[in-house]
């Protein structure tokens, strides 16, 4: 059905998607690359001396760099591990014959349809908050000193709370995945006397790895440029003990107003995300068949 | 799976379910009972569950206080917006490539793919700088500019695998029985094509309320959505976790309730397709 006739009109239904992308890839892209040559600040008025490789020098060593870097790679890997785990045991358990599944799946999926603002709020005031959260209280009738999560372990507590909003998308992933597994194959492995745990091992696990994967290259992508979450709990403190790579991008942009070190930090996150993305976009590719 | 389990398997499974679902869901169950108490009970320790006095006093508050009604509005304007304008110019899009694919087609979907791998903060200056100089800096325009370019992929992505389904066959079928092209459209591929469409609305409408990136860093008061509005709520002043609550239950609600209808197209398409 493809006649050129029709090619011409394809390519006509494209290219407003097309242009529209692209400028948004190649001008704010391009700005940044130019700002971040440049000594530039909002604040300090006067020309804007291209400054060679300066920023970039100057915000791949300052320490908050490496603070933020490391934070940055602990948030995504600590999110990452509670999620991968507990989606495939919640996965594992959901996919047995329960009573009211229908229940029991709506509960658990809703925290990720909660709004990042408020689910770091409420973490922060009702449950973490060392006077009267949730969990001052369990602490205190155990006879224990309620713990300053936020204070005294604030990368952590943040963990907690973006592994919290991205469990219910790595089961609920992991779980379609199981629910596609061929029950006839299980049924031919336990008929030629494979146990529960061969079973586990050489039909479960292959088949869960490649849903896995997707579940943990996409949420590397969106775990990387975690921001709300930060700011309306810690700001980043204390001192830069949960500042992570957006967040310090960000302050340094938008609260010290250096365009040029902020544009050459922005870039420096790309590189690290494109590090991830080309993986993800090899797994997505393979399963292309355009 | 078809196969037999004792009842008692199956009711020591379902109690541990129960119990990790309820534990899992607590904080958002806590919020609403939390929503309608008054401020003194919101932070009392123990804590109260459900024997309090039960009040709709905060609602009344949040909505007299402060300007509830336009953040809504703002967040209703900016996902929906957005969302319409980018199925207008993604259906286009998405259709083309399905049904008319190309030599590049695929190196084309893969491309605009990666425009979302583009962390937001690389060009948080860039953005920030045109909108100030446009005069776009806390409209809603704005936002809804920016909500509709990084939803484009996603929206074009979810479609294509949409019409990827529909069955070539079908079309000869009616071309057959005499159809032209608009009948095709018209009636044939339309409504096969809606059901996808109504998916991607669904999934995008709300992955476009819960944005927190751009919407903070680019409203002040006017244009502010939900998400920036409940932001404000995060400098200490005082009681007010009660009112808090209350706003954050009526931000989260509609969100909620159209999430739990779209289980199935979030898998689909939040991971481009790669699982069913």
């Amino acid at each position: 059905m493809a006649t050129k006739h029709s090619r011409a009109a394809a390519r006509l239904m494209i290219s407003p998607a097309v242009i529209l992308l692209l400028g948004w890839m190649i001008i704010p892209l391009s700005m940044t690359i130019y700002f971040s040559f440049l000594n530039y600040n909002l604040v300090i008025p006067g020309p804007h001396n291209f400054i060679g490789f300066r920023n970039y020098y100057y915000f791949l060593t300052d320490p908050a760099f490496g603070t933020a870097l490391v934070n940055t790679l602990v948030l995504v890997a600590g999110v990452l591990l509670i999620t991968t785990i507990g989606g495939t045991l919640l996965a594992l358990l959901l996919d047995q014959p329960i009573w009211g599944q229908g229940v029991v799946r709506v509960l658990v999926i809703a925290p990720f349809f909660v709004m990042p603002t408020v689910s770091a709020l409420i973490w922060k005031n009702m449950f973490m908050n060392p006077v009267n959260g949730i969990f001052a209280w369990i602490a205190q009738s155990f006879g224990l000193q309620p713990f300053d999560f936020l204070s005294q372990a604030p990368l952590f507590s943040i963990i907690l709370i973006v592994a919290w909003q991205w469990l219910p998308f790595a089961t609920l992933i992991l779980l379609t995945a199981l629910q596609s597994l061929d029950s006839e194959q299980m049924e031919a492995a336990e008929m030629d006397g494979a146990g529960p745990v061969a079973r586990f091992v050489h039909i479960t696990v292959p088949h869960l790895s490649r849903a896995g994967t997707v579940v943990i290259l996409i949420q590397t992508i969106f775990l990387l440029s975690v921001f709300a979450e930060i700011l309306v709990t810690t700001n980043g403190g204390p001192g830069n003990a949960s500042t992570n790579l957006t967040y310090l991008v960000y302050a340094q942009s938008l609260l010290q107003f250096d365009v040029g070190g902020g544009s050459a930090g922005g870039l420096v996150a790309v590189v690290l995300a494109n590090i991830v993305a080309i993986f993800l976009m090899r797994m997505i590719g393979k399963n292309l068949d355009a | 799976m078809a196969r037999r389990v004792t009842t008692r398997r199956r009711l020591i499974v379902t109690a541990i379910a129960w119990v990790i679902a309820f534990l899992i869901f607590f904080p958002i169950l806590y919020t609403v009972l939390t929503s309608f108490k008054t401020e003194g009970e919101a932070v009392s320790v123990p804590p109260h569950f459900l024997f309090f006095h039960w009040t709709l006093e905060n609602y009344i508050e949040v909505n007299a206080r402060s300007d509830y009604f336009l953040h809504f509005w703002n967040s209703v304007v900016i996902s929906v917006g957005s969302t319409v304008i980018g199925l207008a110019i993604a259906i286009p899009a998405a259709w083309s490539m399905a049904f008319v694919p190309g030599k590049q087609t695929k190196n084309v979907l893969m491309w605009m793919l990666s425009t979302k791998m583009l962390p937001p903060v690389g060009v948080l200056i860039p953005i920030y700088l045109l909108f100030r100089d446009f005069g776009l800096l806390d409209t809603r325009t704005g936002l809804v500019i920016i909500l509709t370019l990084i939803d484009l992929p996603i929206i074009i992505w979810m479609l294509y695998t949409y019409f990827k389904e529909i069955p070539g066959e079908i079309l000869e079928a009616a071309r057959m029985d005499g159809a032209g092209l608009r009948d095709e459209i018209l009636y044939v591929l339309t409504p096969m094509a809606v059901p996808g469409i109504a998916s991607t609305l669904l999934l995008n409408i709300i992955l476009a309320w819960n944005e927190a990136f751009w919407t903070l860093n680019l409203t002040a008061a006017n244009a502010a959505p939900l998400t920036a509005f409940i932001a404000s709520y995060s400098s200490p002043e005082g009681l007010f976790y009660a009112k808090l609550s209350a706003a954050s239950t009526m931000a989260i609600a509609p969100i909620v309730i159209l999430g739990w209808f779209s289980q199935k197209q979030l898998v689909r398409g939040l991971t481009f397709g790669a699982v069913k």
